[in-house]
């Protein structure tokens, strides 16, 4: 079984990011970037599907411009076997972005398609499910365990209150959350082969899709600050400030 | 024009994120239908009938809704979501799972997590985890929406007077099947819903001593929540997690037990009326959001509290 990743080149998630002076958009001049922690996780998951063999072919793919090949070569060194950055200029929305991996999957068929849940940049939650229904697929979203049997994937997910279990009939499409699995760190060794893994190129009007964004950012802002409040010296103090000044009690 | 709210439900109960998302339904101003899919759940309808604000009720009840399945409820809504200028949901679980799927049936985009409303077309939403918020705009036909709960007051869930009425259709994709679900049984308000969150973090120090905020609760009728570091060290379960990856609250009160208060967690609660930190060490960053910081070893404090309360 073939499987396909999507991965994202974001924001590193240590970065504290600052909104621009002119407020249309965040300041990601000179920023650390790096790879969607939930894209990584479900690059783990199809690497240890392969290592348990079960996956016989681990395919990475970014949409992006040229950067976001340094995430690829990132995924070829955790494992996976080969990459395809399909290339386009500038940010797009996710529905341009399920269009675009759905002809994707059209083209390689995988047997099951992972993503991260969210990416830690626009915090959408939208793709995954977006594709599944583009290509007609059964999905399975904020997984927190994967199990292949045959044509089947029983799917564990993180739901409001605990845990529900699915079954899907393969192909499908699973978003990962993050008890899925602790990312391996890539070896130096690995580092390097992944220098020589195959890495393909296409553009989005290769695939045939053309996109317009109808989604519009009017503006960016920073969120009102909370500023602190008052030290107590007692949970006696707390208590009668609760009481009678929040009147919360 | 007329917008279309799904109902977050467990086929007996309403759940009352629902009057939160009415209350953005109302902010848009068009007529207010919403849509019960599930199974035996006419229960639900006649609650939903009440609410403030809802003229019209449309009730799908089939076997294939019972779990709420992303594939057969998304090809419900996206069957009826065609009369509509808007389509909200409840940004929970459930509606981050269908929601996108309805849009990309509609061939339109989604907006997620809205918190205000700005116009019929444009709304906010915080993005980097809340560290800024964005304004969208939406030249889509039909407005997809997620609606984040903590944004919008709720509408009342009684007064309201809308027509049910039943629908028929049934869609049974029949590519996915519900195996189980495994909540967690407790008596507690659930964290979405509490007035009052009491939470801990890696400084409980283990899951044991989870047991120390259980009393407190229990005397403010609280849920129980915790930080992303107390559910990565395994102290308690990922659905206990309040944060930008776990649950977003804003109770009236939130009280913050051995947290430090890393981003990722002020991004799930700092909306929360009062905020009280508890924690030994005066530098951290929680008590810059707190409102009363006690700095003091939380083992002696919450016995102390308990017992005052």
């Amino acid at each position: 079984m073939k499987v396909l990743v999507a991965v994202k080149r974001v924001i590193d998630y240590n970065v504290r990011v600052r909104v621009k002076s002119d407020n249309t958009d965040v300041d990601l001049a000179n920023t650390k970037m790096a790879i969607n922690p939930f894209c990584e996780i479900a690059v783990e998951e199809a690497v240890r599907l392969k290592e348990k063999g079960v996956a016989t072919e681990v395919v990475v793919v970014s949409i992006g411009d040229k950067a976001c090949q340094e995430q690829l070569r990132t995924s070829l060194a955790l494992g996976a076997d080969r990459a395809i950055q399909v290339e386009v200029n500038g940010a797009m929305d996710p529905l341009s972005i399920a269009k675009l991996l759905n002809k994707v999957v059209e083209k390689e068929q995988p047997g099951l398609i992972l993503l991260g849940k969210q990416a830690i940049d626009s915090d959408n939650n939208q793709t995954g499910q977006m594709l599944a229904a583009l290509a007609g697929l059964p999905q399975a979203t904020f997984a927190s365990e994967v199990v292949i049997d045959g044509d089947k994937a029983t799917v564990t997910r993180e739901i409001d209150g605990g845990l529900q279990t699915l079954e899907l009939s393969l192909p499908a499409v699973v978003t990962t959350d993050l008890r899925l699995n602790e990312p391996r760190y890539a070896s130096l060794p690995n580092i390097m082969k992944a220098k020589r893994k195959p890495l393909e190129v296409i553009s989005a009007e290769d695939l045939g899709v053309s996109v317009t964004a109808k989604l519009k950012t009017l503006r960016v802002d920073n969120p009102p600050s909370r500023s602190a409040g008052i030290k107590v010296d007692s949970v006696e103090q707390l208590i009668d400030k609760l009481k009678n000044e929040a009147k919360v009690l | 024009m007329t917008t279309l709210v799904i109902a977050e439900h467990d086929n007996t109960e309403l759940k009352p994120v629902t009057l939160n998302t009415l209350a953005a339904a109302a902010a848009i101003g068009n007529e207010i239908t919403v849509l019960v899919a599930g199974s035996n759940c006419q229960a639900v309808a006649a609650q939903a009938a009440q609410a403030a604000g809802v003229a019209k009720v449309l009730v799908a009840e089939d076997g294939a809704y019972e779990h709420q399945l992303a594939e057969n409820v998304s090809a419900l809504v996206t069957e009826l979501g065609g009369g509509y200028s808007h389509i909200l949901f409840p940004a929970t679980g459930n509606g981050k799972n269908i929601a996108p799927r309805v849009a990309a049936g509609l061939d339109v985009n989604q907006i997620s997590e809205i918190i205000s409303v700005e116009s019929a077309d444009t709304f906010t939403r915080p993005i980097y985890a809340g560290n800024a918020i964005a304004t969208v705009q939406s030249e889509d036909a039909i407005k997809v929406i997620t609606v984040r709960a903590t944004g919008f007051d709720a509408v009342a869930a009684e007064g309201g007077s809308g027509a049910v009425d039943s629908i028929g259709s049934a869609h049974d994709i029949g590519s996915s099947r519900h195996v189980e679900d495994k909540l967690a049984v407790s008596d507690r308000p659930e964290l979405t819903a509490a007035s009052v969150v009491i939470s801990g973090g890696r400084g409980m120090g283990n899951g044991e001593n989870f047991a120390l905020l259980d009393g407190i609760a229990d005397k403010l009728g609280a849920a129980v929540g915790a930080s992303r570091a107390a559910v990565d060290a395994g102290f308690v379960p990922n659905d206990m997690q309040v944060g930008q990856t776990g649950k977003i609250v804003a109770p009236n009160l939130y009280i913050a037990v051995g947290i430090s208060g890393a981003i990722q967690h002020l991004a799930g609660m700092k909306d929360s009326k009062v905020i009280v930190a508890i924690n030994k060490d005066e530098d951290a960053p929680i008590f810059q959001v707190a409102d009363y910081g006690l700095v003091a070893d939380l083992f002696e404090t919450l016995p102390q509290l308990e017992a005052a309360l």
